[in-house]
């Protein structure tokens, strides 16, 4: 080989790997990528059941339910809407009533949604910050109160 | 007093790394040796006045010295000693302590190696290396200064976050940032070598260990927090593709391709240029990690920080470095003299293919944890990229490169012939696919992707292993003679064959979890709970007060087919300072497999939630690791690198710090 084609050999592979990877990354991006979206949300761009979404806001008081067999239902609000959510598993350790909470599933009907994951925040004050951007948007966020003396 | 005294010596040791950029720099230019002696004399102050600095905030830590914000935020009396000592970097303040330990702790062990390395390029590294410390220590000094004191002094402390009281923080921060940081140095080497406009064989020489040594280290670092999220967080996964374990898996597919290049540039004098930029880029993916795990940018135990003046000041540390250094480079590379091009089939060409497959498979990790943020920014709009993308572009990318491991080991330098490669992977070739063939004979039915991704293992291992067999053993060769010409073989061919063979047990264990089971009931005592062939009957549940928290602890025994194989232990914590609950898993390890139950909440009729898993040959994705790291500790000790190119009579230190 002259030196003119193993350089152009080696453009080539370079080309071809590159040019998978793009394909597959374009392709993965329109399959497997999952949009946040709050109740309110869902109502406002009507999200096709169907879909696979995220799910954040606050765990409505008195809402969590425990059925047989670790089967949970409890609603997930906002300001403005309020999205039944079924779950069957271990709750997270931070999982509370009136806290914010990251549901990943699917969204079965306006109002219900099936979870398969469910994250809560990870110490006692720190809000899921996409949960905490959609409250501000709405105006109903009060600061972080009991976080104020602890920058942690 | 030992406290501010620490203060003072930070702010001494900036002033130190001030003249470590300057002079040396200055010197090297003027080439007048005197100025550039500097460079190691101030290497070594500036580690002096760090490290006194992270001593006087252990000692705070030990004394449980509440007037110090940082101990009363991040400690507490009742914590025993080991979180104490381990607690200093787990939070931000002390954490970035601990980066630019490590960082004037890798610019000493330069500095100590003089006579091993050329001068000018020591005094232009560790100018280069002064700069990032001057950078990191402004960062500490001016947004996240552990020594503020608070008055009046509290009586108690705030704890340590409940999730982090585990061994895995006395380990996992310091092996991860001796990997992040270890690359400073490879970056430094490059950036000295652009300004001097010089490279060759022996800057490969020189830079091969520091970055076989960090990437060594990365590699365990990277397995002990996947290890430790495995059994912390109660949720049976090892790996989340979570943006916080890209942010370290980038710098480790960018310093494995980093490792292989240099090895060409050194025998061959090639992929020169390639190698400088693949150095910066490295270097330039752990500063940002460091970017996005301590910036708040992310959410997750990592972030300490969420004050926006912090992540902005590690910004503009992440366009200096990152601009500054590819500027360097587009200004300086057009002027080194390019290596020679080589054939295609041949080990150089090999290692070209797993650069490419590296370099590519790291900017699809890169586009799937950067994508998100930049969306968020530009359009307001939240998306996340979780294991379904990842493992849809990943793949693909890794497994053909992993196919080819064993094949490139085998080829020869200079011009490699691919028939006569594969004739000697032969037996390799028929003892993988009959495993893979007898394994899915035996769970047909199952889940596919388990026997052919063992089938890759085994081909893996045994690929790696058939290189030291084929040199040092043919038909007719008594088994001794084999064995001390085996013994003779250059240590970095044993180091390579471990850490592949390494890849692939990881490669074994990752294909296994396919076969894992998992159960999910509530169960009162006495009650069973099945998961496969495995079973757990509910025993009691203990009720236990600690000094630092309270738990009630599930204990569990724990069948296989039937026969009681032992008991495990699941526990709910509420740590009593910060009122925050946590999960024990429970783990009972039979063989390299692992009986893995967490607990849920106990209701108010005494019944609990259990979650029950069964993970066949899991242990073998760590194993696969610490491997691959011992292969790399194995290479280091080589010869060549013992006794160094320049010949002069001292053994050359370099090697042999990075490989403890």
């Amino acid at each position: 080989m002259t030196r003119k084609q193993r350089r152009l050999t080696l453009i080539a592979a370079a080309g071809c790997v590159l040019a998978i990877a793009l394909g597959l990354v374009l392709y993965a991006m329109n399959d497997t990528i999952v949009f946040f979206n709050s109740p309110a949300d869902i109502q406002a761009k009507s999200v096709q059941p169907g879909t696979r979404i995220r799910l954040g806001g606050l765990v409505k008081e008195g809402s969590v339910q425990r059925g047989a067999d670790q089967q949970i239902t409890f609603e997930v609000m906002d300001a403005q809407a309020a999205i039944r959510v079924n779950y069957k598993g271990l709750l997270p350790d931070l999982f509370r009533e009136g806290q914010g909470v990251i549901a990943e599933g699917v969204l079965e009907s306006p109002t219900a949604f099936r979870a398969d994951s469910v994250l809560a925040k990870h110490d006692e004050n720190y809000m899921p910050r996409e949960v905490a951007d959609a409250l501000k948007k709405q105006g109903h966020w009060q600061g972080e109160a009991n976080a104020a003396p602890k920058t942690q | 007093m030992v406290v501010e005294a620490g203060h003072f010596a930070l702010a001494l040791a900036l002033g130190l790394s001030l003249i470590q950029f300057v002079v040396p720099l200055w010197g090297a230019r003027a080439n007048d040796p005197v100025l550039m002696t500097v460079a190691p004399a101030g290497a070594l102050a500036v580690f002096a006045c760090i490290a006194f600095a992270f001593l006087a905030l252990t000692f705070a830590y030990l004394n449980s010295d509440f007037s110090v914000l940082n101990v009363y935020q991040n400690s507490h009396s009742a914590k025993p000693l080991i979180y104490k000592i381990s607690g200093v970097w787990g939070n931000h303040e002390g954490s970035m302590l601990l980066w630019v330990l490590i960082l004037a702790l890798f610019g000493a062990v330069v500095a100590a190696s003089r006579n091993s390395i050329p001068m000018r390029l020591q005094a232009n590294t560790l100018a280069v290396q002064a700069a990032v410390t001057i950078a990191f220590l402004l960062f500490i000094l001016t947004t996240s200064n552990p020594f503020t004191r608070v008055i009046p002094a509290p009586v108690e402390g705030q704890d340590l976050n409940p999730l982090l009281q585990d061994l895995g923080l006395a380990i996992h921060p310091p092996l991860l940032y001796i990997g992040y940081v270890g690359f400073s140095i490879s970056f430094a080497f490059a950036c000295a070598a652009l300004i001097d406009g010089r490279i060759d064989a022996v800057w490969a020489r020189i830079v091969r260990p520091w970055t076989l040594g960090a990437w060594a280290f990365l590699t365990l670092g990277i397995a002990m927090g996947s290890y430790w999220a495995y059994y912390e967080l109660g949720w049976g996964g090892w790996w989340f593709w979570d943006p916080v374990e890209n942010a370290s898996l980038m710098p480790w597919l960018a310093g494995t391709a980093l490792v292989h290049s240099t090895v060409v540039m050194e025998k061959r004098d090639a992929l020169k240029v390639w190698t400088i930029l693949l150095a910066i880029l490295t270097f330039s993916l752990s500063l940002l990690g460091t970017f996005l795990v301590r910036s708040g940018v992310l959410t997750s135990v990592h972030s300490f920080a969420v004050d926006p003046e912090r992540g902005t000041f590690i910004l503009g540390i992440l366009i200096l470095f990152i601009g500054g250094s590819l500027a360097l480079f587009a200004w300086r590379a057009p002027m080194l003299k390019q290596g020679g091009l080589f054939a295609p089939v041949s080990r150089e060409g090999a290692l070209v293919v797993n650069n490419l497959f590296l370099a590519t498979a790291c900017a699809t990790v890169f586009i799937g944890t950067l994508y998100p943020l930049a969306l968020e920014v530009l359009a307001g709009e939240k998306i996340s990229v979780g294991a379904p993308f990842f493992n849809f572009t990943f793949l693909p990318l890794i497994v053909p490169l992993l196919l080819l491991i064993p094949l490139g080991q085998t080829l020869a330098w200079k011009r490699g012939n691919f028939l006569g490669t594969a004739q000697r992977l032969f037996a390799v070739f028929g003892i993988s696919l009959l495993a893979t063939m007898v394994l899915f004979a035996f769970t047909y039915g199952g889940p596919v992707a388990a026997p052919l991704g063992i089938g890759l293992g085994v081909y893996l291992v045994l690929g790696s292993l058939n290189e030291i067999v084929t040199r040092s053993w043919s038909m007719g060769t008594p088994l001794p003679v084999a064995w001390r010409k085996a013994r003779g073989l250059p240590r970095s061919a044993w180091g390579t064959s471990i850490a592949h063979a390494g890849v692939g047990l990881t490669v074994i264990g990752i294909a296994a979890t396919a076969w894992g089971v998992e159960a999910l009931g509530t169960l009162k005592i006495g009650e069973r709970l099945k998961g496969g062939d495995y079973e757990v009957r509910l025993e009691r549940i203990i009720p236990r007060v600690e000094a630092n928290y309270r738990e009630d602890a599930a204990v569990l025994t724990v069948f296989s087919s039937g026969r009681e194989i032992g008991t495990l232990e699941t526990m709910k914590r509420l740590y009593v300072t910060r009122g925050m609950p946590t999960t024990e898993a429970g783990i009972l390890t039979t063989g390299l497999g692992q009986v893995y139950a967490s607990l849920g909440e106990v209701q108010a009729d005494g019944s609990v939630g259990i979650r029950l898993y069964h993970k066949p040959l899991v242990l073998l994705i760590w194993i696969g690791a610490l491997v691959m790291a011992a292969g790399g500790a194995l290479s280091l000790t080589d010869r060549r690198l013992r006794i160094g190119a320049p010949a002069r009579a001292k053994v050359a230190p370099p090697s042999a710090v990075p490989a403890e």
